[in-house]
């Protein structure tokens, strides 16, 4: 047997009115090196093991479900091999000849009959795994792929360098999973077109922080760059340029493939009713004239709720988005309905009075949703929908998700109780809008933000799966995403991921550092937490 | 300022659709642009010197370097892989460049004119300036006005525009120190700033966490206080490409090697030269500011700056001077006695003053103008009136006054407080760095003048190479205006705005990683990750 040290967290419980007590201490020393976002369970030893690009490989444990055939698994493997090793050039040929005292390989075995290889990750995914190493090789037990790419990419987080430049890995045993389910990032492609490669290097970027849901703001009022198959003129007149500014199916699927083998769901938004301008160039009739007085302004303003074209419209719309978006949900959006323009139609008046709605333009919102989602159950979807539609009051299926993104931290944890309350599942964002930008160090306050952090009872808690960290794109687009969202974003990843109790900031400090020159040295464009430096720079510019 | 060759008839501005006028950031001080638009074709398009200056030119190559830098950034095309468009009228284009002092070999100084005039007519452009930086400044122009039309097709339309800087200091700090800044991060940057006529780069260039520069005379202080002695340095030939680079788009570079404050990267290679603070009566092993007591720091000063000073040809050198504080200099008892010794009492500024007079006695010594940071106007009045005081504090009422108070004692006055960019808010921040005024505080006339620019500052805390170009890239520009033009004509953030975004756009054609001002796009969107 070898000598395990167990490591135990020192935690400061940082109570009350929510304000932060100051920067963290830069000199502190984490006991966990680099680890990011921290297991749930971490046994270091002091033996430190060899590791050498010219000896190491990867592979498949004899017993594991997932055959050679799983290429999801040997995709990682050569990815996470390069991660490791960025210089090693080898002739092909690795060195069977290990020294003794070096850790040679890596075994990934698939514990579950059904290795999941081939499908795409779901809300219920099992991304557990555990690590356990010997002097000469580690074994990553996983009972689906999903556990074992998070494995690959902690596995890969205990590398070192020592002071001549070769690597090292300590005898180390961990055992993981997620605390929450739904660990998200949203990128909004309407304000701002987001060419491809951005959009993939943040997926890269999201493997390496543990996040599994790619929440796809593709449309909004500025532009519409998805490009239907049934409808080609809604990209054709509402993106902002019909060639260079759209994603093709292709684009599409490649996108949700390269996810996929990352572990990571990628659920569309394409919010109605408000948020369409954008929608209106390319399809007649859909958003409702605002009239001035008794005549038609020129102008237009949400989707017209009375028209069954407008139904019929979201039907094969949906359809369609059902089929592109393997997922099994998607996202209806339903925020921010502004009413003035549905008061202004006289169309709209009547049909209000024909429903005996009063004044309550909420019921003629509900009215719109209800009918919306009635389309979206019919194909086979579940959805996510933003606050507002519950508080409106509209009928909801028992398995919505509710999208909290609203009010200070009273007001959303508020939110959050009343909607699990109600029996709802829900997941936060408000206190994760990366886009909201100040000067110093910003990310303590992302750190100290919990979505369980409301009152409730235990199985109220239960209900809340996670969240998200959202990027809105009015001042954000390739030239800056990514500085501007690494590694802030990962302060959110550490929170959904690892246990309540990592709270530690000046811990999490020392962690995120090293955590985000490894990022920097993988290609990801991840800003400073503070004047420092990394061995490797960003050498772009 | 000498000849105005061509004499301008009653300029007026015309103001046209912004569709198909994207015009030019910063605004000339005169520009009259008319709707007659001719063709221009990248196979018919030349740079000549003017007729009679052919003898005078025949060997500048700062401005051949310069004409091949521009000829892509007038065709962009030709870069960007689409090929050349077949021009319908292939007609020949000229850019006639005529100067009047010949001044190619130089490096461009406080006294430069960057003066230029420029008149677009049917197949040629006539450009005339007094010096090669008046004439770098016309080319810029001159690239900015050609566009293209929807089938791609090269245009200019007829211009009459006479241009030259409200303020003839137009700066922005790089801090090398806080975050190592690789040299690629720096020409990139030079680049933007040529782009938007800045033409002062002050390179921060050690502080207290890293000593980046390699010191011929000393290099420990590279080897021990840079945060790698191999990978995060900058060598001496990295000095000079930086000064190259620079020199080549009409930029001054002037270095600042902060003192007697900000020095903690200098201790770890120069053993002695910072104060040894003491808790009670023993040293605690922590050290201070550079010890003001001790002969040796005179005289390691007086090597070190000479190697600098030689190294940095421009005429200026900043000193620092900031921030110092006196806690540890109170501890130990060696400057104590020094204290007494001088007569100073319990008065620390004074000792401060000893210290920044000897330093600034010595860059006077070495025939260099001392910039230094308010701290040491603020603190004494026995500074050399040539020293140029640069403020860096207070709101604008604070910092209105503070240049009243200098420029009433004669000193020139450099504004960096208004342009600290580092500081980041969420939203079009560049408006308030637009709307600043820097002659809007009380004086005389005779004060205004010794107001000679201003300074963006990019302080490095939270800055490397990673986000320093979309966050400096459009925000800078706004101050780029505000130091270039007439004040009186853009004064309205709102109607620069369009302006800004098609230069933004531009930007990012030229490859500067400039971030977006508000929802939009542009054609050529950066592509790279």
């Amino acid at each position: 047997m070898l000598p395990f040290a167990i490591v135990s967290l020192l935690v400061t419980v940082s109570q009350g009115c929510g304000r932060h007590s100051g920067d963290p201490d830069t000199a502190v020393e984490s006991s966990y090196g680099s680890l990011w976002p921290l297991p749930q369970k971490v046994r270091f030893s002091s033996l430190s093991l060899k590791i050498r690009g010219s000896s190491f490989q990867i592979r498949d444990a004899d017993e594991s479900s997932a055959g050679p055939s799983c290429s999801l698994l040997k995709n990682a493997y050569r990815r996470y091999y390069e991660y490791m090793f960025p210089n090693e050039r080898t002739n092909g040929h690795t060195n069977v000849f290990a020294d003794p005292s070096e850790l040679s390989q890596l075994h990934v075995w698939i514990t579950s009959s059904d290795s999941e290889c081939d499908g795409y990750p779901v809300v219920t995914s099992d991304e557990s795994y555990e690590l356990s190493m010997n002097q000469t090789y580690a074994v990553l037990k996983a009972p689906k792929v999903w556990g074992a790419l998070r494995g690959l990419e902690t596995f890969s987080q205990l590398l070192y360098e020592d002071e001549y430049g070769a690597r090292n890995i300590n005898l180390t045993e961990i055992s993981d999973f997620p605390r929450f389910q739904h660990r998200g990032v949203l990128l909004d492609t309407s304000r701002h077109f987001l060419p491809i490669k951005v959009i993939l290097a943040n997926l890269e970027a999201m493997t390496m922080n543990k996040f599994n849901v790619f929440h796809w703001h593709i449309v909004d009022d500025p532009s519409f760059p998805y490009l239907s198959r049934t409808f080609p003129q809604l990209s054709q007149m509402g993106a902002y340029h019909p060639y260079t500014h759209v994603y093709t199916p292709a684009d599409v699927k490649m996108i949700i493939e390269f996810a996929r083998l990352r572990g990571i769901r990628v659920v569309p938004e394409f919010d109605t009713p408000g948020h369409t301008q954008s929608w209106g160039k390319g399809q007649k009739d859909l958003l409702t004239p605002c009239y001035s007085g008794p005549t038609p302004s020129g102008t237009f303003g949400p989707v017209n709720p009375i028209l069954n074209t407008t139904y019929d419209f979201m039907n094969l719309l949906f359809k369609e988005v059902s089929e592109v978006f393997p997922d099994a949900y998607v996202h209806l959006g339903g925020d921010e309905v502004d009413f003035k323009c549905w008061k202004s139609n006289p169309d709209i008046t009547k049909f209000m009075e024909q429903h005996s709605f009063g004044d309550d333009y909420s019921k003629l919102e509900s009215f719109y949703i209800q009918k919306l989602l009635d389309i979206v159950t019919s194909t086979q979807k579940g959805y996510m929908i933003w606050q507002e539609v519950f508080d409106n009051g509209v009928k909801l299926k028992p398995d919505t998700l509710i999208h909290v993104w609203k009010g200070n931290q009273q007001q959303y944890q508020n939110e959050m109780a009343k909607i699990t309350l109600s029996g709802y599942k829900t997941f936060l964002s408000t206190p994760w809008y990366l886009n909201r930008i100040s000067y110093g160090q910003d990310w303590t306050s992302l750190y100290r933000a919990d979505p369980h952090n409301f009152t409730g009872t235990d199985d109220q808690k239960k209900l809340v799966i996670g969240g998200e960290a959202c990027m809105w794109g009015e001042y954000v687009d390739s030239t800056n995403l990514m500085p501007r969202m690494w590694p802030r974003a990962s302060a959110v990843g550490e929170r959904l991921w690892s246990a309540k109790d990592v709270t530690n900031v000046n811990d999490a400090y020392s962690r995120l550092s090293k955590h985000r020159c490894r990022m920097v040295e993988r290609g990801i464009q991840a800003q400073s937490l503070f004047s420092s430096f990394c061995r490797h720079e960003y050498k772009g510019i | 300022m000498a000849s105005c060759t061509i004499c301008l008839p009653a300029l007026m501005m015309l103001v046209l659709d912004l569709n198909t006028v994207e015009s030019v950031w910063p605004l000339p001080q005169k520009l009259a642009i008319s709707e007659e638009r001719y063709p221009l074709s990248p196979t018919h398009f030349n740079f000549y010197y003017g007729e009679d200056q052919a003898s005078i030119m025949k060997d500048c190559s700062l401005l051949d370097s310069a004409f091949t830098r521009y000829f892509p950034l007038i065709f962009p095309d030709l870069t960007s892989g689409n090929g050349v468009l077949p021009s319908t009228e292939e007609k020949a284009f000229s850019l006639v460049v005529t100067m009047h002092q010949k001044d190619c070999d130089g490096y461009p100084n406080e006294g430069s004119s960057e003066r230029y005039q420029l008149n677009v007519s049917a197949g040629q452009a006539v450009l005339n300036s007094d010096t090669v930086w008046g004439a770098l400044r016309g080319l810029e122009t001159f690239s900015q006005l050609v566009q293209q039309d929807e089938d791609g097709t090269y245009f200019i339309n007829k211009t009459e525009i006479e241009d030259f800087p409200s303020f003839q200091y137009r700066g922005i700090l790089l801090d090398t120190s806080r975050h190592f800044l690789p040299l690629k991060a720096i020409l990139n940057t030079l680049d933007a700033m040529a782009y938007s006529k800045f033409n002062v780069f002050h390179w921060h260039i050690v502080d207290d966490p890293s000593f980046p520069y390699q010191s011929r005379t000393f290099p420990d202080l590279s080897s021990k206080g840079a945060y790698h002695p191999m990978s995060h340095i900058y060598t001496q030939s990295d000095v000079r490409r930086v000064l190259t680079h620079a020199r080549l788009r009409g930029i001054r570079v002037i270095p600042e090697f902060d003192s007697p404050g900000h020095t903690q990267s200098w201790g770890k290679g120069q053993p002695n030269l910072l104060t040894p603070c003491y808790k009670g009566s023993s040293p605690s092993g922590t050290f201070g500011p550079i010890n003001p007591a001790s002969a040796l720091s005179y005289t390691f000063m007086s090597q070190f700056l000479k190697e600098v000073t030689s190294v940095f040809p421009d005429p200026y050198f900043h000193l620092g001077g900031d921030e110092v504080n006196f806690s540890c200099w109170q501890s130990n008892p060696d400057v104590r006695a020094f204290m007494q010794k001088m007569g100073f009492g319990k008065d620390y500024t004074k000792l401060e003053s000893f210290y920044m007079e000897n330093i600034v006695n010595i860059t006077s010594n070495l025939n260099k103008t001392s910039i230094v940071w308010q701290d040491v106007f603020d603190y004494h009045e026995r500074i050399p009136k040539d020293t140029i005081l640069h403020i860096w504090k207070g709101l604008p009422a604070q910092y209105k006054a503070e240049t009243s108070r200098m420029t009433k004692a004669g000193h020139r006055v450099l504004l960096g407080a208004p342009w600290y960019i580092n500081h980041i808010a969420y939203g079009q921040d560049w408006r308030i760095s637009y709307n600043v005024q820097p002659l809007n505080f009380s004086g005389t006339e005779e004060q205004k003048k010794l107001v000679i620019g201003g300074e963006v500052s990019m302080w490095g805390e939270y800055v490397d190479a990673t986000n320093l170009s979309p966050r400096l890239w459009p925000r800078a520009c706004a101050a780029a205006e505000r130091l270039w033009s007439d004040e009186s004509q853009t004064r309205s953030a709102e109607a620069a705005f369009p302006r800004l975004q098609a230069f933004r756009c531009s930007l990012l054609r030229r490859g500067v990683r400039a971030e977006p001002l508000s929802p939009g796009h542009c054609s050529d969107e950066y592509r790279g990750i």
